[in-house]
């Protein structure tokens, strides 16, 4: 938290975000620093994505303020890569197709950053596949791939591991890792913790639209009587 | 093409790849353009000199109805896989996606087009007694007029309930000076009856502040959330 | 404010009855069409009042999306629905008026046409209101009123051309009006959009209180969720 000698990747102030009558945060402040390794924990409900998707810029929030490295979310697009659990992919294409356009939207031109990404998760670039007909845990691995392509600072990753086999899940936690250790910002919310118990720095726990507690180990904070 | 960005040209190859890759969207569009105009044909009965007469009126009612199923496809796609986050995360400008969606529903429609034309001219027996060009003008000025306005709208509704429904019930309104254009121009050029200059003039104004009051807006409406 | 209401409504009440009063006893009859032209006196006024509404609609619609501030929203709903009210009475007194004077139902004319144009554009407007469940639905009407407003002046412009190429019977009579009728027009003029300023202010006064309760009762749930383990036997205020 503050204090830390790094200086903070994400800054949160007064975050508040309400649908209708629903508020999903209620005044979350926060921050985050360089090169740290953070899964969100939470119930459903807790706020856990709405918080994830006011940071990678796509909600917008009622109040409050997000510093992504000084600059605001949409400042900082080319900064972030952002995973969800659906692909973010098109069905029809192959990987590297796939690739191929969302490189154009950084600007990149090239395929090598492309094929670079693709290697970088274990997969292979010339594989001629339509992504449709990927198992979800390949399907995960190339929207990685996607979200790292333009190798931003700070990646968003929403339930990446949901409906992956534990095997693959593993696996992609342990690249995650080294990403990490390489000096990108990690930001994950899921709800299967376990594996990243020992490869996470921090577990930040949100109940109700609040961060409650953040904890280094994977031990539940104290309730409160 | 070189008019266009790199974001935009490429977001429009990747479109048309897409549905050429699949083709569902386009067979399914063309089969049901081929039958509006059978269903026309057998109301509105082809042999009586009236019909004739108001052919215009059939013709581009019968685009707008094709126009109105095209156009709820363009974003289906985008919203499948979520793709459409996966664009607004990158620093890629809203407006480029918008003249890319713009351009390539313009072109989808513009096949359709390009054979219920034909079919309603064997049908009805239909003789330009004006020049030629000038239907190819009122019929690009037309299209572009029912696309522009039919993109944008299909955007906003994206984030409604009855999404399919909504299309239609916001664009017709907004829509009945241009048709109304359309009509009265092709009418006036198939007869030969005056001079269709002032609806190719109003035709032109409504392209071009509707075009340019969607490039100042597409981007509050995108990230709507 | 709380007293400027209520007074307000009765004198419109008392200005109401005044102007129906003229409308339909003193003003003198027509002599080509009878006593059905005093429809004029409530289908003009209502259709002015219905474009003064929708122009209010407009300016608060702009207003939101520069200051996005929940009041203006407010406003401009309460404008789009008194408006499409007063839109659908000279809809609806339209062919009342047109049926027994000309022998036929509807009449293209700009007027009545604009109207019908303008009131498609409008229901749409609230059903877009309606059906979008997004928390940015004030944005989303925002936008649709602004298309709206620009296509205004193409719709007088199609329209008033086409009825250059084909004329057809001119609801409201072509000629000048009689002095006698000319008051009693004006008056209904004034009465109506006094009348239609009420009707959205008395809307508006009741969206922002409406909004307010919204605002209140999530404020308890955040406060009551807030504490761990709230008791079920807590009362609700």
């Amino acid at each position: 938290m503050t204090g830390s000698s790094n200086p903070a990747a994400i800054a949160v102030r007064g975050l508040v975000k309400q649908f209708g009558r629903f508020a999903a945060l209620r005044g979350v402040d926060a921050e985050f620093s360089v090169g740290k390794f953070y899964v969100v924990l939470g119930d459903n409900g807790a706020g856990k994505t709405t918080l994830l998707r006011s940071l990678a810029g796509l909600a917008q929030p009622n109040r409050g303020e997000i510093s992504i490295l000084g600059q605001t979310p949409r400042q900082a697009a080319s900064l972030i890569g952002y995973m969800a659990h659906p692909s973010l992919l098109y069905d029809e294409f192959s990987g590297l197709e796939n690739l191929r356009y969302f490189a154009q939207l950084y600007g990149i031109a090239s395929d090598e950053p492309c094929a670079r990404a693709i290697r970088s998760v274990g997969l292979d670039p010339a594989l001629a596949r339509p992504v449709g007909q990927y198992s979800q845990g390949m399907r995960q691995r190339m929207s990685l791939a996607r979200a790292i392509l333009h190798d931003p600072g700070i990646l968003f990753l929403d339930e990446p591991f949901s409906n992956v086999d534990v095997q693959s899940t593993r696996g992609m936690a342990t690249l995650l890792r080294g990403m990490c250790d390489s000096g990108k910002t990690i930001f994950l919310v899921t709800h299967q913790a376990t594996v990243l118990e020992g490869i996470a720095d921090e577990f930040v726990w949100m109940r109700s639209g609040l961060i409650v507690a953040r904890t280094a180990t994977l031990t539940p904070p104290q309730e409160n009587a | 093409m070189s008019l266009l960005s790199p974001v935009t040209r490429a977001t429009l190859l990747k479109d048309i790849r897409l549905e050429w890759r699949s083709k569902d969207a386009l067979n399914s569009m063309l089969f049901f353009s081929l039958l509006v105009v059978v269903i026309f044909s057998f109301s509105f009965d082809p042999n009586a000199e009236e019909s004739r007469q108001i052919a215009p009126g059939l013709i581009w009612v019968a685009f707008l109805f094709s126009t109105v199923v095209a156009l709820n496809q363009t974003w289906a796609r985008e919203l499948r896989n979520h793709a459409l986050d996966a664009y607004r995360v990158s620093p890629a400008s809203p407006n480029s996606l918008f003249l890319a969606k713009t351009l390539g529903n313009f072109l989808f429609v513009t096949v359709l087009e390009a054979l219920m034309a034909p079919l309603f001219v064997v049908f009805y027996n239909l003789r330009s007694i004006g020049p030629v060009w000038q239907l190819l003008l009122i019929g690009v000025l037309g299209t572009f007029a029912l696309v522009v306005n039919g993109t944008f709208f299909a955007a906003l509704s994206l984030r409604t309930r009855m999404r399919e429904i909504m299309l239609p019930v916001i664009l017709f309104p907004v829509s009945i000076p241009a048709i109304q254009a359309m009509v009265e121009a092709t009418h006036i050029v198939l007869t030969g009856e005056g001079t269709a200059r002032f609806w190719i003039v109003l035709l032109l104004t409504y392209d071009v502040v509707f075009t340019t009051a969607s490039l100042a807006l597409f981007g509050l409406i995108l990230n709507a959330e | 404010m709380k007293r400027t209401f209520p007074i307000l409504a009765a004198v419109t009440a008392l200005l109401l009855v005044f102007g129906t009063y003229q409308a339909l006893v003193v003003a003198p009859t027509e002599r080509t069409m009878g006593d059905v032209q005093r429809i004029f006196y409530y289908h003009v006024p209502s259709a002015w009042t219905a474009f003064c509404l929708f122009f209010v609609n407009l300016v608060a619609s702009v207003i939101y999306l520069i200051r996005r501030n929940t009041s203006a929203d407010a406003l401009a709903v309460s404008a789009a629905e008194t408006g499409v009210v007063f839109c659908t009475v000279v809809l609806v007194t339209g062919p009342l008026w047109a049926r027994p004077v000309w022998g036929i139902w509807w009449t293209w004319d700009m007027r009545l046409t604009s109207t019908l144009v303008l009131w498609l554009i409008y229901v749409s407007y609230l059903l877009l209101r309606r059906f979008s469940d997004s928390a940015q639905t004030p944005v989303l009407a925002a936008v649709l009123a602004i298309f709206g407003a620009l296509d205004v002046p193409l719709v007088y412009f199609s329209i008033w051309f086409f009825r250059t190429q084909h004329p057809q019977p001119v609801m409201g009579g072509g000629g000048s009006l009689d002095p006698r009728m000319l008051r009693v027009f004006l008056l209904n003029l004034a009465v109506f959009t006094l009348y239609g300023a009420l009707l959205c202010w008395g809307r508006y006064r009741i969206e922002v209180m409406r909004r307010q309760v919204e605002e209140t009762r999530a404020l308890e749930a955040l406060l009551d969720d807030g504490q761990a383990g709230s008791s079920p036997a807590r009362s609700s205020r």
